[in-house]
């Protein structure tokens, strides 16, 4: 029973089956997890992982197969898990602990630093070792169970919006690049040549905010001429890949057909996505805190790059001064042309919010520039980083970013922490193509777009008005288009001319246009 | 200046708000439905659970104070023009200078016995939602349910019952769905629609009586076919009519609903109706008189909104559109296309049909000049921007299959139908049956 209001949603004979396989799996890893030692590992963690997955498919497929294909979220209020009801209490609570044991206490799940792996850590070892050549950490396990959420909810996902191709193919594609970019290539990678550092390459800066760091660039260089690329690839990626990109397609290319984060919320968590918070209040804060974490980390990694640069560029090509120049100067050129060009399309407190940013970055590195003090901006650079690798990098995208799923939604992390997710959006509010077009005078206001909006979008507001939706936010997962029962909503990339759009009056009724304008 | 608006559905509020926009009058929107504006067109969706209540609501509660709009909950028992007041069922009054009706409409009931009972409801009205969540919460509450008639909330009811998997029987009197409105292709695919969903659909069947409990409760109905079907509840969804019984002696001119001319004002100066309420005098094209659409509702109110600042706009609806969902199908329509008795002599229509897929489309055109009048889509979505254009531009059939692609507002990726459509088309034999 829920302790929402409502009917029970009550499960039948085949997903209750399905739930004790799944659920079966998952006993596997809490025994491990508890210190029960498993005599071939390999065949266990095969037996768990297979026992999860399949009850994941089976699920779906009882909950979709035998219905018609079109939009079913019949009863997601009324269910516990959806519906904020004790279940989904229980699971971000579970959640949450287990993301605190993950970053912060690994020895609890086995890990020992010194030796032997022990409990569920060295569960995984045999695979880990299978594919990289190493005992499996925390993060190995992590990432393995991160993948199979994310394959396994994607089917249940592609299966819940089969009649839509758009879904299918996005859903395919962050598969897709977790499955092979996040996990398996990174892995053969070190195989192949152990120098490299560890290197998601679909992870873009700022997102790993760490890309930068000595021990990186070292390992990087170190490693020849493939090492050199992938720096190569680490700056170009940032600077023109990501841009350029963003201006045909908009953020969606990266925010929901690649990311690992985004494909976590996706799959594993689109049965959360209606509950993130829709309030005025909630866009506020959601501007203020994303905008600032980006501003954060760029002083950050300003400063760590800095602190190990010298006074010559002996060592690296950048000496400190030509980098911090450097810094200064590309910021400074990115504002001055937003100002020049796009002031109109920023909102008056968005300016003054720009406007403060961008003096408080100058005045840190003109203040550095002038004293050269050993500190960067009077902290240590490495206070700088394991502040933000501990608020932001642990906590925020981990600890509440997903462990909270249940409670406020799917995309908690990419709405309002993800600076990766900031730069993009801005790039999309001010030169992209894209849009979410609606369509003429069909809305009828019913609110299930912006419902299922999972980064909390008010689409309802535009689309009763027949304006176009160009917010930095829209992530362009496509589903307040295919939830709305008149089809009024459509992604599209197009010219930018009449990209923003407010009509005076919407079409059906039949006014002179002329004569409206001559009135105003 | 005080606005006193009765009704705060979407034609009151529509007009609430575009008064406020041009003026600094007073503004008194009175309801006693609920407290704030919601969608009523997503009430099914807070009983299938998709939406809740809240979310229902275009606009935060904060909003009516920010924009001064006033909120009153209560009924409205008589209209008094000489004093310029309302009078409450409390008993208060509401003194105004300009009255605004917009007080919708309530479900038809065509005296059939029984049609009072409890257990017996139509689907309109917050109220009306709630009466449904208690009368058929689950399945074991509610073994069966019959809906009379066979249009857009009787569907829209068979589907909500069926997420809670309650068995329904679904009466309709016209020999296919919707009949009356859509060509006989395009019924019937929503028959076969209708009964995968596993409704039971029992056309050309009429209600005869809604039979009683010893509780006094509906317990079963009896039809033309001479049967009796039991049941725990019977929805009536045989259309609705203006709600206007309080306007009685108030010298308020009123037929099926309040008369108005094409400024939306009724015989008494100060006092105008809009949305589903209103009755228009004289036809507009081939619209009905009274029009209980959604679009429509929001159209009169912006134009009222003009005319009360100061603006004076005839409400001018352009080219007919609208659109719903039948279980799983979206449907759009744009312009006319007329069925059965209604086709005109000279309205031909090219109907195409997936040959597996629940998706079709029928454009209608003019015999002679091969003009475009309109089109239905199911399954598949336009762009209402396109059509309005080609309406207007009088473009002939040839030109809309060409550049149909032109039109096409369906996802990213999805599967084209155009050369199907295309390869129909040159084949196909005019129908005007």
């Amino acid at each position: 029973m829920s302790l929402a209001a409502g009917p029970p949603k009550a499960l039948n004979i085949s997903q209750r089956l399905a739930v004790l396989l799944g659920f079966s799996g998952l006993f596997i890893l809490l025994l491990a997890t508890l210190g029960v030692s498993f005599p071939h590992t390999a065949a266990w963690l095969t037996a768990s992982l297979a026992a999860i997955a399949l009850g994941v498919v089976w699920f779906s497929w009882s909950a979709y197969a035998g219905q018609s294909a079109g939009i079913k979220n019949d009863g997601v209020w009324f269910k516990s898990i959806s519906g904020r009801g004790i279940w989904a209490w229980g699971l971000g609570i579970l959640l949450t602990g287990f993301y605190i044991v993950l970053y912060f206490y690994p020895e609890y799940l086995g890990l020992v630093s010194d030796g032997p792996n022990r409990g569920l850590v060295a569960l995984f070892d045999t695979l880990s070792r299978a594919l990289s050549g190493n005992p499996a950490s925390q993060w190995f396990v992590y990432g393995a169970l991160y993948t199979l959420a994310i394959l396994a909810f994607g089917i249940k996902f592609i299966w819940k919006y089969r009649h839509n191709r758009y879904e299918i193919l996005r859903t395919v594609s962050v598969m897709f690049f977790q499955l092979a970019f996040a996990f398996l290539i990174p892995e053969i990678m070190a195989r192949l040549n152990g120098d490299l550092p560890y290197y998601d390459l679909k992870n873009i800066w700022p997102l790993n905010y760490y890309n930068f760091e000595r021990y990186r660039v070292n390992g990087f260089i170190s490693a020849g001429n493939i090492g050199l690329a992938m720096l190569i690839f680490g700056v170009l990626s940032i600077l023109v890949i990501t841009p350029v990109l963003t201006y045909f397609y908009g953020k969606r290319w990266y925010c929901s057909w690649v990311c690992g984060c985004g494909g976590l919320a996706e799959t594993a968590g689109d049965p959360f996505r209606h509950l993130s918070d829709k309030s005025l209040f909630a866009w506020k804060v959601e501007r203020w805190v994303i905008h600032s974490v980006l501003v954060f980390v760029i002083l950050m990694t300003t400063a760590v790059i800095y602190s190990y640069l010298g006074p010559d560029n002996s060592k690296y090509w950048l000496s400190r001064g030509q980098f911090l120049t450097g810094v200064g100067v590309l910021l400074t050129a990115v504002f001055a042309w937003v100002m020049a060009f796009r002031r109109n399309e920023l909102k008056k407190d968005a300016r003054y919010g720009a406007v403060a940013y961008f003096v408080i970055i100058l005045g840190l590195l003109a203040f550095h520039w002038l004293s050269d003090s050993r500190h960067v901006f009077l902290f240590k650079s490495e206070t700088l980083r394991t502040t933000y690798s501990f608020l932001i990098g642990s906590i925020f995208s981990g600890v509440i970013g997903t462990g909270f799923y249940p409670i406020f939604g799917s995309r908690v992390w990419c709405r309002f922490g993800c600076p990766m997710a900031a730069i993009l959006g801005i790039q999309q509010r001010l030169f992209s193509r894209f849009r979410i077009t609606t369509n003429g005078g069909q809305c009828i206001s019913c609110g299930n777009c912006s419902a299922y909006c999972e980064m909390g979008i008010d689409v309802r507001a535009y689309a009763q008005k027949g304006e176009n939706i160009v917010r930095a936010s829209c992530v362009g997962c496509g589903i307040c288009s295919a939830v709305c029962p008149r089809g009024v909503l459509k992604l599209e990339n197009g010219p930018r001319e009449g990209r923003i759009n407010s009509r005076e009056v919407l079409l059906g009724n039949d006014v002179d246009l002329m004569q409206l304008l001559n009135e105003k | 200046m005080h606005i006193v608006i009765i009704g705060n559905g979407i034609s009151g509020i529509t007009a609430a708000r575009f008064i406020r926009k041009a003026a600094d009058h007073s503004i008194t929107v009175i309801s006693a439905e609920t407290d704030h504006f919601f969608s009523r067109t997503a009430l099914m969706y807070i009983y299938m659970g998709h939406l809740t209540y809240e979310q229902t609501k275009p606009y935060e509660d904060s909003f009516w104070k920010k924009n001064r709009i006033d909120l009153v909950n209560a009924w409205v028992e008589s209209v008094d023009p000489a004093a310029k007041t309302v009078r409450l069922s409390e008993g208060a009054s509401i003194r105004y200078d300009k009255l605004i009706l917009a007080t919708g409409s309530k479900p038809n009931k065509f005296g059939w016995p029984g049609q009072d009972l409890p257990g017996v409801q139509g689907l309109y009205s917050k109220q009306d939602l709630d009466n449904l969540e208690a009368n058929a919460p689950d399945n074991r509450t509610c073994k069966r349910a019959i809906i009379v008639g066979g249009g857009l909330i009787g569907i829209e009811l068979a589907e909500m019952l069926r997420t809670r998997d309650i068995p329904v029987t679904f009466l309709v009197r016209e020999n296919s769905f919707w009949s009356g409105v859509l060509p006989a292709g395009e019924s019937a695919m929503i028959n076969e629609h209708i009964r995968e969903h596993h409704i039971d659909l029992r056309l050309g069947t009429n209600l005869v009586e809604i039979l009683a409990d010893d509780t006094g409760r509906a317990r079963a109905v009896t039809t033309d076919k001479g049967e009796t079907i039991d049941c725990d509840l019977v929805g009536l969804t045989a259309g609705v009519t203006p709600n206007i019984g309080f306007l009685d002696g108030s010298g308020i001119e009123t037929g099926k609903g309040v008369l108005v001319n094409r400024f939306l004002e009724t015989n008494h100066a100060d006092i105008y109706a809009i949305g589903d309420c209103a009755e228009q005098r004289e036809p507009i094209g081939n619209r009905r008189p009274v029009e209980a659409v959604w679009y429509t509702g929001r159209m009169m109110g912006e134009a009222v909104a003009q005319t009360i600042c100061g603006n004076r706009r005839e409400y001018k609806p352009g080219h007919w559109f609208n659109s719903a969902k039948f279980l799983d199908i979206e449907y759009q329509t744009y312009g006319w296309v007329m069925s059965g008795k209604n086709r005109g002599p000279r309205e031909l229509h090219f109907h195409w049909r997936h040959p597996e897929k629940k998706i079709c489309l029928t454009l209608a055109y003019d015999s002679k000049t091969r003009q475009l009048l309109g089109a239905n889509t199911f399954g598949m979505r336009m762009r209402h921007e396109v059509f309005d254009a080609w309406l207007t531009e009088q473009r002939s059939i040839d030109a809309v299959v060409r550049d149909l692609r032109v039109a096409c507002f369906d996802p990213e990726f999805h599967r084209d139908y155009h050369p199907l459509i295309t390869r129909a088309f040159k084949e196909h034999e005019p129908v005007n049956a």
